[in-house]
């Protein structure tokens, strides 16, 4: 059993432990400071073979041949161990294991410790083994055919939110001369461990900008007259190879979902917006697409407006350059199905800029944000940090950009994206979800989602709380305060003007009455909906597939550990040799004895009495 | 494998107590009776006396820690005297048994004297009385660790086990020395039973508990409802004995944690154990 420091924690020692059959099991103490190297356990190249180079398409661009994105990925993550690795984020318990260790496994005088010895056992039985294929068809097989069926693994699923400017039939379809402009961000993350998935970085810095440059949109006086739609998308799942995007591209062209690939005028993606060099912000386009004359002029006028919307504001944008393929993005599951004309916004030319990719140490210092000392969580909450001033520019930009692209002529001055809400936001999302603001935005029954420390890895539960919470964000923020009785937002099907079809109704909590525990529920109409994010090749059944993700969750019962003293075996042969002894001893001696016990009890008594 | 220790504790324990049953008491239907008896004798003075005691825990503060220790004591002392009082109720029914066996004999005899009776009594007593102070630490023994992580000694279950020893073959004599004392109006021979019961109990919880501790393991989540108080700040425990009635899951490994936590329950056993 290995307790192993977080400095250590690499590619090296652990590919060392995994070769030697000598190690049961790992714990692994988190370093505090995030090590200084960076640490990245995902791959080099993040969702190779599921974005849009292959070698069919840009092969010079496939398998980061030109680019290599996340030059400190290990890969640990990808790799197979077959001995349970466990984090220790407390630093008690850590000292714990040591003191154990220093009072009883240190060799004295050269030669081995002595019993008894500190053990330790930890306990994560993995249901699932081999591959998807492998436990999808054994889960499938139960399901069929047995009554109480042991399902072993579950794919990973949950919900991408989305969102339009202007309200749309969701029921129906929309026509196809109606053109929409998608914007796009991630909102989950991954590290080694379970479950531990901070992702200040790689997802949390994207969404809150994306949601900052949502309110900031419907602070327009004008949207509804805008010649072009615009759909905020927050794609969940993409980590796993693009779960939520490659779902949605397979429900537009099946025509399950509202908007079809025809409608799709422009799409603008953030990623990683958080670690700006000199506040420059990075347009990746996809070279190979641009080939094409048509798509060159639209991403010629993406780019300007862009540019254009960024004067004034801290943010330079700059052109990645026709050298560059496109960093790994839900774009890039787009343009497998259709060339559409798309830019993504990075704070990173090449390699990136977050040395800390799908990691534990990917947290909110990894952007900067820095609260000064002995803050109340009120006013941690509402205090205003340079990274979420930055972030809000970013926004500003963005949505700017976007209300020129939708066609939007006047002046877009009043589009200013607040650094408050970003503020807030980055707050309940990296720091505490358990604050006052969340708690007055959600529903009543879905109180309890708000645990205390955000992670964004998407489970096989859903909706995760991460996805709750960025639906009722961006319910709150881009949504209006309706006139409705709590029965009348419940079912607005029975209120004669409330459009349904259009509208999403949600009755929300309210925040506190003042001096008092109550709180003042009101009725919150949004265009905010959720649409399944499950890999298609789980719809289709093609657990092998190498067109769509594959990623399954492995069930298990328990999860523990403990640690405790081992005798030695000497000591133990000795009490079973010494109790079977005393056994056949006692047996023999009662035996005789009272076989013989007129013999030795011979009381001259009257013959009645029988002797012990 | 502490198979071995659990099977070797086990047979120090209760092997001289099955010698003398297998050979002694099992081929007399009416001995078995008056042991099984015997042992629900003693069964029903650790209920009252726990039932006591645990009164008297809820009733006072917790937190003051002589008055948790000196109710500790005048729980130990009340659970002898009422284990005796119990002997001598068993004895009085015994009484009552030998003049109905009399009358239902057919030559006027009782089939079993009142000599035997107190031995299969005492027999009876010591063997509940070992199983409480043996069975949960035989069940820890079934466990991979041992004692000792906070530096108690590691023949902690040898040392039990041949104390339950003891402790039986004392039960088994002061029986005889009790009814013996009953039946021919010794008085000094019961006070010598109950004073010698008193040093006993005493004597081996007096020495300021060493926690022996079985094999702990580690939780971030305090244990949630543990009745049984702590003598000292170090966690050290309560009465064994009185705290197994009342909190029954004492033995449980707690609840599944999720990912990097760890489990952390204390299992207090001290040698107020072996009353």
């Amino acid at each position: 059993m290995i307790l192993l420091d977080g400095n250590l924690f690499n590619r090296r020692v652990m590919l060392q432990l995994k070769g030697t059959s000598r190690v049961s099991g790992l714990a692994v103490a988190i370093a505090k400071p995030s090590p200084p190297q960076g640490f990245s356990p995902g791959l080099k190249c993040p969702n190779d073979g599921f974005g849009v180079y292959s070698k069919d398409y840009g092969p010079q661009f496939a398998h980061c041949n030109n680019t290599v994105w996340n030059p400190l990925g290990s890969g640990l993550s990808y790799e197979d161990f077959d001995f349970p690795i466990f984090l220790l984020e407390d630093a008690n318990e850590t000292q714990v294991i040591k003191q154990c260790y220093q009072d009883h496994n240190v060799p004295r005088d050269g030669s081995g410790p002595e019993y008894p010895l500190c053990a330790m056992q930890l306990f994560s039985h993995m249901h699932a083994v081999t591959s998807t294929v492998t436990c999808m068809r054994r889960s499938s097989l139960q399901s069929t055919f047995s009554i109480n069926p042991e399902v072993v693994c579950d794919p990973l699923l949950d919900y991408n939110v989305w969102s339009t400017l202007q309200p749309i039939n969701s029921s129906g379809k929309v026509d196809a001369e109606k053109e929409v402009i998608i914007v796009a961000t991630r909102i989950d993350s991954h590290s080694f461990f379970w479950n531990i998935a901070p992702g200040a970085e790689s997802a949390v810095s994207s969404f809150v900008t994306h949601l900052a440059a949502a309110e900031a949109l419907h602070k327009a006086s004008d949207v509804h007259l805008l010649q072009r739609n615009i759909m905020f998308t927050f794609f969940q799942g993409e980590t796993f190879d693009y779960i939520g995007s490659s779902r949605m591209v397979y429900d537009m062209e099946k025509d399950k979902f509202p908007l079809r690939l025809d409608n799709i005028h422009s799409f603008v993606e953030m990623n990683q917006v958080a670690l700006r060099n000199a506040s420059v912000l990075w347009m990746h386009t996809d070279p190979v697409s641009r080939l094409n004359k048509s798509v060159e002029v639209q991403v010629r006028i993406l780019l300007d407006i862009l540019s254009n919307s960024s004067v004034g504001a801290n943010v330079t944008l700059q052109e990645a350059g026709y050298s560059q393929p496109l960093p790994p993005s839900s774009f890039q599951r787009f343009l497998r199905a259709r060339h559409i004309p798309g830019v993504v916004l990075t704070d990173h030319r090449t390699a990136f800029q977050n040395r800390y990719y799908q990691s534990m140490y990917d947290t909110p210092e990894n952007i900067q944000m820095q609260y000064p000392e002995g803050l109340s969580p009120e006013e941690t909450l509402e205090y205003v940090t340079d990274t979420a001033k930055s972030l809000a520019e970013v926004a500003t930009v963005v949505a700017r950009a976007l209300y020129r692209l939708a066609g939007g002529a006047n002046n877009t001055s009043a589009i200013q994206a607040d650094p408050k809400t970003v503020s807030r936001m980055l707050y309940g999302f990296l720091i505490k979800m358990n604050n006052s603001w969340f708690q007055s935005i959600i529903k009543p029954d879905i109180k309890g989602i708000l645990g205390d420390v955000p992670q964004h890895y998407v489970a096989v539960s859903s909706p995760v709380n991460t996805t709750y919470l960025v639906q009722y964000v961006l319910a709150n923020l881009t949504g209006t305060v309706v006139n409705l009785t709590k029965e009348e937002c419940l079912n607005p099907e029975k209120t004669p003007s409330s459009e349904k079809e259009l509208y999403e109704y949600a009755w929300v909590q309210g925040s506190l009455e003042p001096n008092s525990t109550a709180r003042v529920p009101y009725c919150v109409r949004s265009t905010v909906r959720l649409s399944k994010a499950l890999s298609p090749a789980f719809e289709l059944r093609q657990w092998g597939s190498t067109e769509y993700s594959t990623w399954t969750e492995s069930r298990w019962k328990e999860i523990r550990a403990r640690i405790f003293l081992v005798a030695s075996k000497e000591l133990e042969i000795i009490t079973l040799v010494v109790g079977i002894a005393i056994l056949i001893f006692s047996l023999l001696t009662t035996y005789f004895i009272n076989a013989k016990a007129d013999v030795l009890f011979s009381i001259p008594r009257d013959p009645g009495a029988v002797a012990y | 494998m502490t198979l071995a220790v659990f099977f070797g504790c086990t047979f120090i324990a209760f092997g001289p107590a099955l010698g003398l049953f297998v050979f002694t008491i099992a081929r007399d239907p009416l001995r078995i009776i008056i042991l099984i008896a015997g042992a629900f004798f003693w069964l029903v003075s650790l209920l009252l006396s726990s039932l006591i005691w645990f009164i008297a825990v809820k009733a006072s503060d917790p937190r003051d820690e002589p008055l948790q220790k000196g109710l500790l004591i005048f729980g130990v002392m009340f659970s002898v005297l009422l284990q005796e009082a119990f002997r001598f109720l068993y004895y009085k029914l015994l009484r009552k048994a030998i003049e109905g066996l009399v009358a239902l004999s057919e030559d006027g005899c009782s089939p079993i004297s009142i000599q035997q009776m107190a031995y299969v009594a005492g027999v009876g007593f010591g063997l509940m009385s070992g199983a409480f102070s043996m069975i949960n630490l035989l069940a820890d023994t079934l466990g991979p660790g041992t004692v000792g992580i906070h530096g108690d000694s590691q023949l902690y279950f040898l040392t039990s086990a041949f104390m339950t020893m003891v402790l039986i073959f004392l039960h088994t004599f002061w029986g005889i020395l009790f009814f013996h004392g009953c039946e021919h109006r010794r008085w000094w021979e019961i006070t010598a039973v109950v004073v010698m019961h008193l040093a006993v109990s005493g004597s081996v919880c007096g020495v300021d508990p060493a926690p022996s501790r079985d094999p702990e393991v580690l939780r971030d989540v305090p244990v949630p409802s543990h009745p049984c108080p702590s003598l000292h700040p170090g966690g050290k425990s309560g009465h064994h004995l009185l705290c197994n009635i009342f909190s029954p899951e004492l033995g449980d490994p707690g609840q599944s944690l999720w990912g990097r936590h760890w489990v952390h329950l204390r299992q207090p056993a001290n040698w107020c154990g072996l009353l």
